[in-house]
């Protein structure tokens, strides 16, 4: 894999397009246990995103990156702003002003985007959140050389820890109001996230 | 929900401290932004301190994004109140009104939680 600028410009494109399509599907996977807005505050940040990026492909992958998460704090408006945002920004940070992107660099970005949102929403796997997507698939990233195998592999693991937040009681956030009754539904956020991975995986592949 | 407690508060001290709304987005949707959150801040900052009072879920983590992005001298005096929103903001404000200390304003915020309102 060899992520230079304007293909790291097209695989946000593809992340902001699933999320775009996925749009209903996130409000109302999160009007039953939220406040009915994430996959519409998802799809507005993304598409300022897209349109921030558009012209980015002479700049390195770190100034592209923080950008996204620049732009996403300032347009999504609901708590996935600060999340995702902080994501990005981490993950420009560990990328700094590199030209083009491997899977090592893949590996280091997860990881910073992981310990980002862990930081910024002060969360664990279990409460019910992104991280219960987004760790188990650093956690397969980091356990070998990454390559595209591997990827399919920690994008399945988020699927998996998408499952996995259907049975658990959330402990942060709005659905954590209701206790209880948060069980039985899937959270938004880590399905937001288990988007974007696939999204990525996606672009890689048809790169290839 | 800021707007009227700006309002209300206002009603009752007048214009002796200087209060600014820094909710909802720029295309005017629920939520917060960081980045509006502190260039309020620093509209506000006269050399003294600065009291947030966020709400719940996105505007904790906006406002301390917020205070993350702020310089010196704004940056290390300016803090966030954990305290129920509307009473938290009322308390704060009329310990500022009497020339408190932002500890003092902060802390007057955070005891308003489990005020009893019916004796």
């Amino acid at each position: 894999m060899a992520v230079n600028s304007a293909k790291l410009i097209e695989i946000i494109n593809a992340i902001a397009n699933d999320i775009h399509e996925n749009k209903e599907f996130l409000t109302e996977l999160d009007s039953a246990i939220g406040d009915a807005d994430h996959g519409i505050n998802m799809s507005k940040g993304f598409k300022a995103v897209t349109e921030k990026i558009a012209a980015m492909g002479d700049k390195d992958c770190g100034s592209i990156l923080k950008t996204v998460g620049m732009t996403l704090v300032s347009t999504v408006g609901g708590a996935s702003g600060p999340l995702y945002g902080t994501a990005f920004m981490r993950a420009g940070q560990a990328v700094g002003s590199k030209m083009e992107l491997g899977f090592e660099d893949l590996q280091a970005i997860l990881d910073a985007a992981l310990e980002g949102i862990k930081m910024r929403g002060k969360a664990e796997k279990g409460d019910k959140t992104i991280v219960d997507a987004l760790e188990p698939a650093v956690e397969v990233l980091k356990s070998s050389t990454a390559d595209l195998k591997l990827f399919e592999e920690a994008v399945n693991a988020a699927k998996d820890g998408v499952e996995y937040t259907k049975g658990i009681i959330a402990k942060r956030g709005r659905a954590s109001y209701l206790g209880e009754r948060s069980i039985g539904h899937q959270d938004p956020g880590a399905t937001s996230c288990y988007i974007m991975l696939a999204a990525i995986m996606k672009a890689i592949k048809s790169a290839k | 929900m800021a707007e009227g407690a700006k309002e209300i508060i206002t009603q009752m001290i007048g214009d002796k401290i200087k209060i600014e709304v820094a909710a909802g987005t720029s295309d005017n949707r629920l939520g917060t932004d960081a980045f509006l959150i502190g260039q309020k801040v620093l509209e506000v900052f006269d050399g003294d301190g600065v009291l947030i009072i966020p709400d719940l879920g996105s505007a904790v983590m906006s406002s301390e994004m917020a205070i993350e992005s702020l310089e010196e001298p704004a940056k290390s005096v300016t803090v966030v109140a954990d305290s129920p929103f509307f009473e938290g903001a009322i308390a704060a404000a009329m310990e500022a009104s009497f020339g408190k200390s932002l500890e003092e304003v902060r802390m007057a915020a955070e005891n308003t939680r489990g005020m009893k309102k019916i004796a």
